[in-house]
């Protein structure tokens, strides 16, 4: 006669949540901040054509470290969820705050139904008329909501990121100011990362621009990103062919 | 991609359907998630409320009536009157028949405003969702694809008298002559999607006379203004000859609207003033020369 096995459920959570928190761990980090033109996100990302960080709403956008294939299922049912909202009733009517608590359930549903939970950690975020209407949401993989005042950091070694910012943060900066705050602070993170050892790798920049009339998220690459980032890491990505650099948002993203 | 019946909610999980979905195209979705959301009958289920004709209609749903498409030096245009018509009666004054549909694209609408104005609503949100999802925007040939499917969804509501004809302008980016990468594509009821490779083209109730007109007026090499001078001077004839068409209304400071698409500025609406500025012209020219 076998017995079943048996497992405490405190057992069980705890299992699923340091999987989770192992896998996340695993990845390479993002970090999002608001800055005095809206919100910034940069992520180290190798690959020019997998992004971490997308748009997905005319005000919103999105950051992701942990598994890839999983937070691309979320960021496709999100941009769904949005687009259909927006659709029914007004583009007005869609907002962060609502994104966040449909992801926050959907990330809950699956921690505790799902054998296995999502290993990921995602970000929301909404650029609002003035800095002050600017949101930042952390879900974590238990479908833990947060909202982030200043910043957040997400993925491989996030406590001495976050301590770096802590440190560092300042309000209002500007979007060259912000992104070498964001760039200093991911390299305080990749020490004994498995990485080249030396700085930050690849970068995917990515901005919501409160400047920008209908759709506000912009991705910094290129030549415009080059420009940002200080001389000594030389950052020689090549633009996506994607969107074309759009040489007229950058002067108003300057002076902010 | 199955229909799940509860759709997300605020406070709700997303439905499995939402994160499992394989389709980049809105429309799509929108068919198996929320069919009563569909412009026209483009959902197919149920049985569709069939207007027998439009003629039976009493008062007429407004109509939109002429949009002119003219390519320039490195770029293209739109341009339309703002007048929608009820039968013989002026139903707005002051409608927007012409809208920036991506970066890079514009559409205008002739016909059944109603349907048009949502059928470009759905256009517009598909252009959009392929390039979130994919993470690159659709080719400009795969943009008046799309719009070409949806045309054809509206043929039986065509068929009943509510047709809407919509005008394609867009910049093509992969052009190999960037001057000549502005490009026209009109369409018929049926979904027919044509390359206006003359370089101008109208549609509408006044398109005949609009056409006429830039026939004699056109030039390829022109620049944008020159471009937009020759559009509305068009449109001017248009609306000379034909009474659903608004010609510029100077008192009510109602002017023709222009959307222009070039590789630096991508599409723009043209500021109303400069607009004004056109229209003005174009009328005190008129005022000594009636036939332009």
């Amino acid at each position: 006669m076998t017995m079943p096995l048996y497992a405490s459920p405190e057992q069980l959570m705890r299992d699923r949540s340091e999987y989770a928190r192992k896998g996340i761990a695993r990845g390479r980090s993002v970090v999002a901040l608001k800055y005095s033109g809206g919100v910034l996100f940069v992520a180290e990302n190798p690959s020019t054509a997998l992004h971490k960080v997308s748009e997905i709403y005319a005000r919103i956008g999105f950051a992701a470290a942990g598994r890839h294939s999983e937070y691309e299922s979320l960021r496709r049912g999100g941009i769904r969820h949005v687009d259909l909202w927006g659709y029914a009733n007004d583009p007005r009517d869609v907002s962060a705050r609502q994104l966040a608590i449909v992801y926050a359930q959907t990330l809950a549903s699956m921690f505790t139904d799902q054998l296995k939970p999502f290993e990921v950690e995602i970000c929301v975020a909404e650029v609002g008329a003035t800095p002050e209407g600017d949101q930042l949401y952390r879900l974590t993989y238990d479908g833990s909501i947060v909202d982030e005042p200043q910043f957040l950091a997400m993925g491989g070694q996030v406590e001495p990121i976050s301590s770096t910012m802590k440190e560092t943060y300042q309000e209002g900066m500007s979007l060259r100011e912000a992104v070498l705050f964001a760039v200093k602070a991911l390299s305080s993170g990749t020490s004994g990362n498995g990485d080249n050892g030396q700085g930050v790798g690849k970068l995917e920049v990515a901005v919501l621009e409160r400047s920008r009339p209908r759709r506000a998220f912009r991705r910094i690459e290129g030549a415009a990103l080059a420009a940002l980032l200080p001389a000594e890491a030389d950052q020689s990505d090549e633009a996506t062919e994607g969107e074309p650099v759009d040489p007229k948002p950058e002067k108003g993203s300057e002076e902010s | 991609m199955e229909h799940t019946p509860s759709r997300a909610m605020p406070g709700a999980t997303l439905p499995a359907a939402y994160l499992t979905a394989e389709t980049s195209s809105f429309t799509d979705f929108l068919r198996a998630q929320a069919p009563h959301l569909l412009p026209g009958n483009l959902g197919g289920v149920g049985e569709p409320v069939r207007a027998r004709h439009a003629s039976e209609l009493n008062p007429q749903p407004p109509h939109g009536t002429t949009i002119v498409a003219v390519t320039f030096d490195g770029g293209v245009l739109i341009a339309g009157d703002r007048r929608a018509t009820s039968g013989n009666l002026i139903a707005q004054r002051d409608m927007e028949k012409v809208f920036v549909t991506d970066d890079y694209s514009a559409v205008g609408i002739a016909g059944t405003a109603g349907l048009a104005v949502e059928l470009v609503k759905l256009f517009t949100l598909e252009l959009s969702h392929y390039e979130k999802i994919e993470g690159v925007s659709l080719s400009l040939d795969g943009k008046t694809n799309k719009l070409a499917t949806m045309v054809r969804g509206n043929l039986d509501v065509a068929m009943a008298g509510l047709a809407v004809l919509p005008l394609f302008v867009g910049f093509d980016l992969h052009a190999q002559d960037p001057a000549k990468a502005g490009r026209i594509v009109s369409y018929d009821v049926v979904g027919g999607r044509y390359e206006e490779r003359a370089g101008f083209h109208s549609v509408g109730s006044g398109s005949l006379f609009a056409r006429s007109a830039l026939k004699k007026l056109y030039d390829p090499g022109s620049d944008a203004a020159t471009a937009i001078r020759h559009a509305v001077e068009a449109l001017y004839d248009a609306a000379d000859d034909d009474s659903a068409t608004g010609g510029p209304d100077l008192a009510r400071k109602i002017y023709p609207s222009v959307v222009t698409i070039t590789a630096a500025d991508g599409a723009v609406q043209l500021p109303e003033e400069e607009a004004a500025e056109v229209a003005e012209s174009v009328v005190t020219a008129r005022s000594s020369q009636p036939r332009g």
